[in-house]
C-alpha cells in the first residue's frame, strides 16, 4: 500500500512540476479553496496549487477558472431530523427514487397497517371478556388460499418495477461516458480520469476548522473533489487497494464496493449542479467513519476548466476514439465496457504489494 | 391437531419420586450434565449472561452516539490499554460492533432459543424422557461456554490497531486477513469454529431425537409447531454451519499460512469470502428467528383458548422459509458488484420469502379470530412479535429489490431493519417463552404485574430506538460509524433515549425473575387452563428430574 501512496504522489508531482515552483503565488487566488489551505497533505496542496497555474498558462482568456462551489444546505446532504431520502439528483435516482416512494412505502404502509388493525380488532374483540367461548375453527381452505396469492400478486406488482430499475441500472454506458477511476485506500479516496490524461490525485476528509473555514459540513467535506460535468454520463470504475471499501453518494442513488482485485463499474448521470456528499460505506478499519466522498457537478464549460486546472485535456473524452486518447498515468484502465464488467477481475492489484 | 393431552397418561411427583428421581451432586448436576432440563437452565442463564454483556456493548455505541464527535472511547479503550490514543479509541469502536454482534447472535439468541428452550422442550413436548445424546447434549454446552471465553478474551489481545478484533461480526478479508494483524481475529476464528460446532452437534441431536423418540402416537403432523420449529432450524444449522467453518478455516490459513483464498494478488477473490459467509449468514436469520415462530405459535394457541388455524399451513411455510432461506444469501452483497442477472434473480427469490412469512402472520390472526383472549404477560409479548415482526418485515422487502437496495444498502436503515426482526423479533419470542415456561421450569410464577411493566416499557425503548434509525438510514447515514455528519444528530439522539428506555425496562425482567423465587407463588402443573393443551403441561411444575418413565400415548 505505500508502495502505491508513492506512486499515487509520484504522479501527482510530474502534473505539478512547475506548480511546485509557483505554488505560493495562485494558493491565494481560490480563497474558499479548501485544499489551498497549507494543512492539508503535501500531495494534494502541490498537485491543487498547481493547477491553477497550467490553467493560466494553457486557457485562454474567457474560460473562467476553477473555484469550488459552495454546498447548498438540503442538497446532495442530509438535514438534521430529515426523514426520507436525500433529493436525487442523478436520472437513475430519481427513478429509483420513484419506485421506493411511489410504490414500496404506500404498500409496506399498507400492510403494516393492515396487520395492526387486524391485530387491535382481535384484542378488542376476542378479548376473554367479550367472546368466553372461544370457537373451535382450525382451517378454511378459501382464506388460506387467499392469503397466499394475494401476497403473490402484490410481489409480483413490485417486482415488475424493480426488474426495470434494474435493467436501467444495468444499462451498459454511453459512448461518450466521463471515466473517472476510483480507488479506495485506507483512508481516503484517489481519483483519476485516464481519459482527460488526469493522473490518481487523493481526497481526504477535511478537518473540524477546515470545513468551517471552507463553509462545508465538516465529516462530509473534503480537500479534492471527485468533478464532473452535468448532464453527462459519468462512467466510474471502482476498486479497492487495500481492504474493500464501498463509495457511496446518497443522492446519486449508486453505491459500489470497491474490492481489491477487481474493477466495479457503475455510472450515473446528474441533473443539477452541485456538490454531493457520500461516505464509505464498507467497515475498512479504524478510520472507516472518516473517508468521505464529494462529487462536485459543474456545467460542462466550468467542468472544462476544472480539468485544464488540473492539467488536463478536457476534449479527451470527445475524440473520436477514447481508447486511444491520452494514456492514463497510474495503473493500467480496464478497457472493457461489457454490461457486465463487475465480473473481470482487473489487472489492478499490481498496485498492491 | 395439536390436542394431543387428550390421552396423555398424568406423571405427577408421586411417580417420579421412587427410584428415578436421585438427583445428582450439585458439581456432577451441573458440569457434568446429562439432563436436558439442566442442560437447558445452563444455556438460559449462560444466555443471559452474555446479553448483559452484549446489551451493556449496545448501551456504549448508543451513549457514544447520542452527540456527534468522539466522547467516551478513549476512556474506554484506556481501559483495556492505558497507552490507547485516537486510533486505538477508534479501533475499541470495531471491537464493540464485532462483538456486539457476534455475542448477541452466537451466545445470546442462539443458545437461548435452540439451547434453552429447545433442549427444555423439545423432549417434553413430544413426549421423550431426554435428548437421544445426553453427553453430546453436554459437550455442545461447554464448547459453547469455552467459544464465549475466546471471544471475551480476544478483547485483551492486539487484533492490529488496537486490542481486540474489528472487522465487524462478518469477518470479511481482507479486513480480517491482511488488515488485522495479531491474535485477536484468529481468537475469534476459534470462537466462532466452537460455537458453530456446539451448533452442529446440538442440530444433529435435536433431528435424532425428534425422528426417533416421539412418544407412540406423536406423528409428525401431530407435534406441536415449536417442534416443528426447532427440526428446521436444527436442519438449517447442520447444512449452513460446515459452509461457515469452511469459510473461516480459509480465512484462518490466509492468515497464519500464506493461502490466498481471499486474496486477488494470489489468484484468490475476496467475494468468494462474502458468497461463503452469507450462505450460512442468510440461513442464520432464519436459524434465530424460526424457533421464536414456534413460540409464538404456542403462546397464541393458548392464550386463545385455540388450537393453531391452518397447522399444516403454518409447518410447511417454515419448511418453505427454512428451503427458500439458501438461496437468496447474494442479497446481503447487492452492491459487491454482481451481474444483473445474478442480482434479479436474488431480487424475485427473497422477495418470494415473504408469502410464507405472509402465511404465518395471517395464521397467528386467524388463531386469535374467534378466539377467547386472555392478555397475560406472554401474550403482550407475542401479540408485540405479530406487530413488530411485521414493521422488520416489510422494510425487508424493500431491502429485497436490488436496485433500491443500492441507496440503502450498509445504511442505518439495514440496521433498524435486521433489529426490528431480531431485537423486536426473536427477542420478543424469546421473552414470550421465557414468560410462558417460566413457571413450568422454576416451579414459581413470576409477578404479572412487573412482567406486563416489563414488556410495555421495553416495547416503547426499543422502538424508539431503532424507528428513528429508517430515518438515518434513508438520510444516508451508513453503519459502523463511531462519529457522524451533525445533520444526523437529530435521530441518533432520540436513538440513544430508547436504548435508555429499554434499559429501564430491563430492570423490570430482573427484578421480575427475582421476585419469582423469593415471593413468587408456587406454580401449578398448568397455570395457564385449558388452552395449554401441550404435553408439558401434563407434567408438575417444575417437572420431575426424569421424566416419562412410561411413555405418554397420543390419540
Amino acid at each position: 500500500m505505500k508502495s502505491l501512496k508513492t506512486l499515487v504522489i509520484a504522479a501527482a508531482l510530474s502534473f505539478g512540476t512547475m506548480g511546485v515552483v509557483q505554488a505560493q503565488a495562485p494558493a491565494a487566488a481560490p480563497v474558499e479553496a479548501p485544499a489551498a489551505t497549507p494543512v492539508a497533505t503535501p500531495a494534494p496542496a502541490v498537485t491543487d496549487a498547481a493547477a491553477p497555474a497550467t490553467d493560466a498558462a494553457a486557457v485562454p482568456a474567457g474560460d473562467a477558472t476553477y473555484v469550488p462551489m459552495k454546498p447548498v444546505p438540503g442538497v446532495g446532504q442530509p438535514v438534521d431530523g430529515g426523514l426520507n431520502f436525500q433529493p436525487q439528483a442523478s436520472v437513475l435516482g430519481q427513478k429509483a427514487y420513484g419506485l421506493s416512494h411511489h410504490i414500496l412505502l404506500p404498500v409496506i404502509t399498507a400492510i403494516s397497517l393492515l396487520v395492526l388493525g387486524l391485530l387491535l380488532w382481535v384484542v378488542v374483540r376476542y378479548r376473554a371478556s367479550a367472546n368466553p367461548e372461544p370457537s373451535k375453527t382450525s382451517h378454511n381452505t378459501i382464506i388460506e388460499v387467499i392469503w397466499t396469492a394475494v401476497p403473490v400478486l402484490i410481489l409480483a406488482v413490485i417486482a415488475v418495477p424493480s426488474i426495470r430499475l434494474l435493467a436501467a441500472q444495468y444499462e451498459p454506458p454511453k459512448k461518450d461516458a466521463l471515466t473517472v477511476k476510483v480507488t479506495g485506500y485506507q483512508w481516503y479516496w484517489g481519483y483519476a480520469y485516464p481519459d482527460q490524461g488526469i493522473g490518481e490525485y487523493v481526497s481526504k476528509m477535511l478537518t473540524p476548522e477546515q470545513a468551517t473555514a471552507a463553509g462545508e459540513p465538516y465529516h462530509l467535506a473534503v480537500d479534492n473533489r471527485m468533478v464532473v460535468p452535468v448532464g453527462q454520463q459519468v462512467k466510474l470504475i471502482i476498486t479497492g487497494a487495500d481492504v474493500i471499501h464501498s463509495f457511496a453518494v446518497p443522492s446519486f442513488w449508486i453505491k459500489m464496493d470497491a474490492v481489491p482485485g477487481r474493477a466495479n463499474e457503475t455510472t450515473f448521470t446528474v441533473t443539477k449542479p452541485g456538490v454531493y456528499y457520500g461516505q464509505c460505506s464498507e467497515l475498512c478499519g479504524v478510520d472507516h467513519g472518516y473517508m468521505p466522498i464529494a462529487v462536485e457537478a459543474l456545467p460542462m464549460d466550468k467542468w472544462k476548466a476544472w480539468v485544464r486546472s488540473r492539467g488536463g485535456n478536457p476534449d479527451g473524452a470527445e475524440a473520436a476514439a477514447p481508447a486511444a486518447a491520452a494514456p492514463a498515468p497510474t495503473g493500467p484502465v480496464p478497457a472493457t465496457t461489457e454490461a457486465a464488467p463487475a465480473a473481470v477481475p482487473a489487472a489492478v492489484p499490481a498496485a498492491k504489494n | 391437531m395439536t390436542d394431543i393431552a387428550a390421552t396423555a397418561p398424568v406423571h405427577g411427583h408421586d411417580h417420579a419420586h421412587d427410584e428415578h428421581d436421585h438427583v445428582p451432586g450439585f458439581f456432577t448436576r451441573w458440569f457434568l450434565s446429562t439432563n436436558h432440563k439442566d442442560i437447558g437452565t445452563l444455556y438460559l442463564i449462560f444466555a443471559i449472561f452474555a446479553g448483559i454483556i452484549g446489551g451493556v456493548m449496545s448501551g456504549m455505541m448508543r451513549l457514544e452516539l447520542a452527540e456527534p464527535g468522539i466522547q467516551y472511547l478513549h476512556g474506554w479503550a484506556q481501559f483495556f490499554d492505558p497507552a490507547a490514543g485516537d486510533t486505538q479509541a477508534k479501533h475499541f469502536w470495531n471491537v464493540l460492533i464485532t462483538a456486539h454482534g457476534l455475542i448477541m447472535i452466537f451466545f445470546m439468541v442462539m443458545p437461548a432459543i435452540i439451547g434453552g428452550f429447545g433442549n427444555w422442550f423439545v423432549p417434553l413436548m413430544i413426549g421423550a424422557p431426554d435428548m437421544a445424546f445426553p453427553r453430546m447434549n453436554n459437550v455442545s454446552y461447554w464448547l459453547t461456554t469455552v467459544a464465549f471465553v475466546l471471544l471475551v478474551g480476544s478483547m485483551f489481545v492486539p487484533g492490529g490497531s488496537g486490542l481486540g478484533a474489528g472487522t465487524g461480526w462478518t469477518l470479511y478479508a481482507p479486513l480480517s486477513t491482511s488488515g488485522s494483524v495479531g491474535p485477536a481475529v484468529d481468537m475469534v476464528i476459534f470462537s466462532v469454529h466452537l460455537a458453530g460446532a456446539a451448533s452442529i452437534l446440538g442440530a444433529i441431536n435435536f433431528i435424532t431425537t425428534i425422528f426417533n423418540m416421539r412418544a407412540p402416537g406423536m406423528t409428525l403432523h401431530k407435534m406441536p409447531l415449536f417442534v416443528w420449529s426447532v427440526l428446521v432450524t436444527a436442519f438449517l444449522l447442520l447444512l449452513s454451519l460446515p459452509v461457515l467453518a469452511a469459510a473461516i478455516t480459509m480465512l484462518l490459513t490466509d492468515r497464519n499460512f500464506g493461502t490466498t483464498f481471499y486474496d486477488a494478488t494470489g489468484g484468490g477473490d475476496p467475494v468468494l469470502y462474502q458468497h461463503l459467509f452469507w450462505f450460512f449468514g442468510h440461513p442464520e436469520v432464519y436459524i434465530m428467528v424460526l424457533p421464536g415462530f414456534g413460540i409464538i405459535s404456542q403462546v397464541i394457541s393458548t392464550f386463545s383458548r385455540k388450537p393453531v388455524f391452518g397447522y399444516l399451513g403454518m409447518a410447511y411455510a417454515m419448511v418453505a422459509i427454512g428451503v427458500v432461506g439458501f438461496i437468496v444469501w447474494a442479497h446481503h452483497m447487492f452492491t459487491v458488484g454482481m451481474s444483473v442477472n445474478l442480482k434479479m434473480y436474488f431480487t424475485a427469490a427473497t422477495m418470494v420469502i415473504a408469502v410464507p412469512t405472509g402465511i404465518k402472520i395471517f395464521s397467528w390472526i386467524a388463531t386469535m379470530w374467534g378466539g377467547s383472549l386472555s392478555f397475560k404477560t406472554p401474550m403482550l409479548w407475542a401479540l408485540g412479535f405479530i406487530f413488530m415482526f411485521t414493521v422488520g418485515g416489510v422494510t425487508g422487502v424493500v431491502l429485497a429489490n436490488g436496485g433500491v437496495d443500492t441507496n440503502l444498502h450498509d445504511t442505518y436503515y439495514v440496521v433498524a431493519h435486521f433489529h426490528y426482526v431480531l431485537s423486536l423479533g426473536a427477542v420478543f419470542s424469546l421473552f414470550a417463552g421465557f414468560y410462558y415456561w417460566f413457571p413450568k421450569m422454576s416451579g414459581r410464577m413470576y409477578s404479572e404485574v412487573l412482567g406486563q411493566l416489563h414488556f410495555w416499557i421495553f416495547f416503547i425503548g426499543v422502538n424508539v430506538l431503532f424507528f428513528p434509525q429508517h430515518f438515518l438510514g434513508q438520510q444516508g447515514m451508513p453503519r459502523r460509524y463511531p462519529d457522524y455528519a451533525e445533520a444526523f444528530t437529530y435521530w441518533h439522539h432520540i436513538s440513544s433515549i430508547g436504548y435508555a428506555i429499554m434499559a429501564v425496562g430491563m430492570l423490570f425482567f430482573f427484578a421480575n425473575i427475582v421476585y419469582a423465587y423469593v415471593a413468587g407463588k408456587k406454580a401449578a402443573a398448568n397455570p395457564w387452563g385449558e388452552g395449554a393443551t401441550t404435553l408439558e403441561w401434563t407434567l408438575s411444575s417444575p417437572p420431575p428430574f426424569h421424566q416419562f418413565n412410561e411413555l405418554p400415548r397420543i390419540a
